[in-house]
């Protein structure tokens, strides 16, 4: 197989094996693999096939939020992961991200030109910021990130609560006051063409970040020499480029992504900061969608929407029947399948080496 | 702090250190024989929903439940670690990404389970868990019967049981060598006729087993039922525990005592004067704060085993 080829066909069986899988486990606890499939088709579309509803823009809109964050999120895991940096501190980025954007949707006032953009770069700086911490720790003094990172996730956590319950004094302990129109990402013009989902402004800035993530890797000399980094820390060092620098700067563009992913679900999906009692899961969404989409912004894209649509899915799934973890549990299959690729090519090599000798026999 | 707060955090302490203790124990079999574990968090979280689970079930026909469910949560590691084994030996994954995937599996089957078994998010709660108990005789010696033998529970006798037994396995005995030697370089080993798959399969699953019985024992003393949030990083402490005890048993000891006591701290932080003023939130932080200020002083230093979380390629010289 090719290298292009391999880049989409292992993913793609991947993705196969883990629906594979989940509609095992589905069977083997007594429920009905079918009637997941058929809620998928709905978390997509709205097409109900068991009733024959037709296609409901409502759901499309409610899907493609599920998406925008998790986008996001597989973006920061990618940028980290180009420079050879495995980070699992998107959840905790995302977080601060959010916090930060809370603290300025309640804190200034000024017309929505002004006022939205304001909120985004709070949340981009915030999580550019809590990213930068373990890229430091890890260039200064070779600190392993995994850890460091999922440890930032935790205090992230306990410190966006701090915030909302101590410092925004939130009143039912839950969620703080409600953010002036002029930092939300609301449209009326979006919930009207989609039956009032609640699909908003934050498409657009995901999809600057898409582009912007191709941009930077590909076509900009620090991209490359942040992929030089991730080839080959000592060649790259040798060749004169700057490796801690490298470092630091890919951990805190991974963070900005991550920061904007909590900027856009706090003034987009929601419009009060709140307290989070657990990770919600967006990080490990996001390390599945950057592994199943290759590393690269277009993968990364596709991925995404897969995982998102998996997502809108779940409640509906729950009303089936099916408990709705079953969504986490392909999700995790997929991102094994993925790591397994050098196993799965081993039996793609060997099943293609049968079939070669007598495809040629043939044409003899 | 007055002695007496002290000598009361003691058994919260020993407490929450015997997880930690068993887990880093697990997560140091696994690495030392060149396979690097950051399952450890999922597989404590499979331990401790088999553990809260076996435990109810088995609740209103016998009076050890509890023991029981230890033992299942142990089995349920080993069971869950095979994936991490096959993946990782077999199929030549790269072990984080494998590690991370069981991670995320872990949270969707246990949750998922507890719908199917409990029609709800989280186990039933159990009414009796692991009990404490007082040595006889020890417990009367003053201070440190209070510290160490005093309404303490006897997993943290198993965990300092599993540190010697651990030292004598890794440092005492010829599997303990080979297992070192595929850590250090698998292809030196190679050569001198040990089995590096084999042995790897004896790391990781010694870590299943270690890490299901560290969440079984988690659950099972320090909570009332299992949810999604009963581990709560503990696997990753665990991991960090690791590198603070230098991949060496005695040092995995000292590092879970001193996340232990640094989450009991949390605990009585209100009784402690020049600590009470501050908010909650700020003691929730502490252990994992605590583990990168560890990580920070200790990670430049201390080396782990050579090989650990490389792809075994038995061509490479």
């Amino acid at each position: 197989m090719t290298a292009r080829k391999e880049k989409i066909v292992l993913p793609l069986i991947a993705v196969l094996l883990g629906f594979v899988l989940g509609s095992l486990i589905v069977i083997l606890t007594g429920r009905s693999p079918l009637s997941m499939f058929a809620a998928i088709v709905k978390g997509f579309s709205g097409i109900d096939i068991v009733n024959g509803q037709p296609i409901n823009t409502r759901y499309i809109g409610e899907f493609i939020i599920q998406a925008m964050p998790i986008i996001l999120t597989g973006l920061s895991f990618a940028f980290a992961s180009r420079t050879g940096l495995f980070s699992i501190g998107a959840e905790g980025q995302l977080m601060i991200g959010s916090i930060s954007a809370t603290a300025v949707a309640l804190l200034v006032d000024a017309p929505r030109a002004v006022h939205l953009p304001l909120v985004l770069i709070a949340g981009i700086l915030g999580g550019a910021l809590w990213g930068a911490i373990p890229g430091f720790l890890k260039a200064r003094y070779n600190v392993h990130e995994v850890v460091v990172t999922i440890m930032m996730n935790y205090i992230a956590l306990h410190f966006n609560n701090f915030v909302i319950l101590h410092i925004f004094g939130s009143v039912d302990r839950v969620k703080t006051a409600p953010f002036p129109m002029s930092a939300l990402l609301k449209s009326p013009f979006l919930e009207n063409i989609t039956r009032q989902s609640r699909l908003n402004w934050g498409f657009i800035p995901v999809i600057v970040a898409v582009v912007l993530f191709s941009f930077i890797i590909n076509k900009t000399t620090f991209g490359y020499s942040l992929r030089a980094v991730g080839y080959n820390k000592d060649a790259a060092r040798y060749a004169g480029m700057k490796v801690s620098r490298n470092i630091i700067a890919s951990m805190a563009i991974a963070g900005a992504f991550a920061g904007l992913a909590g900027a856009v679900i706090t003034v987009g999906t929601f419009n009060f900061g709140r307290v989070i009692q657990a990770a919600e899961g967006y990080g490990f969404d996001g390390i599945a969608v950057a592994l199943v989409g290759g590393n690269e912004a277009t993968g990364i894209l596709l991925a995404g929407l897969l995982f998102g649509g998996l997502k809108a899915a779940q409640p509906l799934m729950q009303s089936q029947g099916i408990p709705r973890e079953i969504a986490g549990i392909i999700q995790a299959s997929i991102v094994l399948f993925v790591a397994m690729k050098f196993g799965i090519k081993m039996v793609l090599d060997k099943f293609e080496r049968r079939q070669a000798p007598s495809t040629e026999g043939d044409r003899v | 702090m007055t002695f007496e707060l002290f000598l009361q955090m003691f058994p919260i302490a020993l407490m929450f250190s015997a997880p930690i203790i068993l887990t880093a124990l697990g997560g140091l079999f696994s690495e030392r024989s060149g396979i690097v574990n950051i399952a450890l968090e999922g597989i404590m979280m499979v331990g401790a929903f088999t553990g809260a689970t076996v435990t109810v079930l088995l609740e209103n026909t016998t009076p050890a439940a509890a023991w029981y469910g230890l033992l299942a949560g142990l089995l349920s590691g080993v069971v869950f670690s095979v994936l991490h084994a096959v993946a990782s030996i077999n199929l030549k994954a790269d072990q984080v990404i494998s590690g991370t995937a069981l991670n995320i599996l872990a949270s969707g089957l246990t949750v998922y389970l507890c719908q199917i078994i409990f029609h709800q998010q989280r186990t039933r709660a159990f009414s009796n868990g692991i009990q404490k108990f007082s040595v006889p005789g020890l417990s009367k010696i003053p201070v440190l019967g209070r510290m160490f033998f005093d309404q303490v529970y006897p997993t943290f006798y198993i965990a300092i049981a599993m540190v010697l037994l651990t030292w004598f396995v890794v440092y005492k005995t010829p599997l303990g060598l080979r297992m070192r030697a595929c850590g250090e370089h698998p292809q030196a080993a190679a050569s001198m006729g040990i089995n590096v798959a084999k042995m790897r399969y004896f790391g990781v699953l010694v870590s299943g087993a270690l890490g299901g019985l560290g969440g079984a024992v988690m659950v099972l003393t320090a909570d009332i039922q299992y949810t999604l949030v009963s581990i709560h990083g503990t696997g990753f402490i665990s991991l960090a525990s690791l590198v603070f005890g230098k991949w060496n048993p005695f040092g995995v000891l000292g590092a879970g005592l001193f996340f232990g006591f640094s989450t009991a701290l949390s605990f009585y932080a209100k009784d402690i004067p020049f600590l009470a003023g501050l908010p909650g939130e700020f003691f929730y932080i502490l252990p994992y704060l605590l583990t990168i200020i560890a990580l920070l002083f200790f990670a430049g230093k201390s080396v782990g085993p050579k090989a650990a979380g490389e792809i075994y390629d038995s061509g490479k010289r």
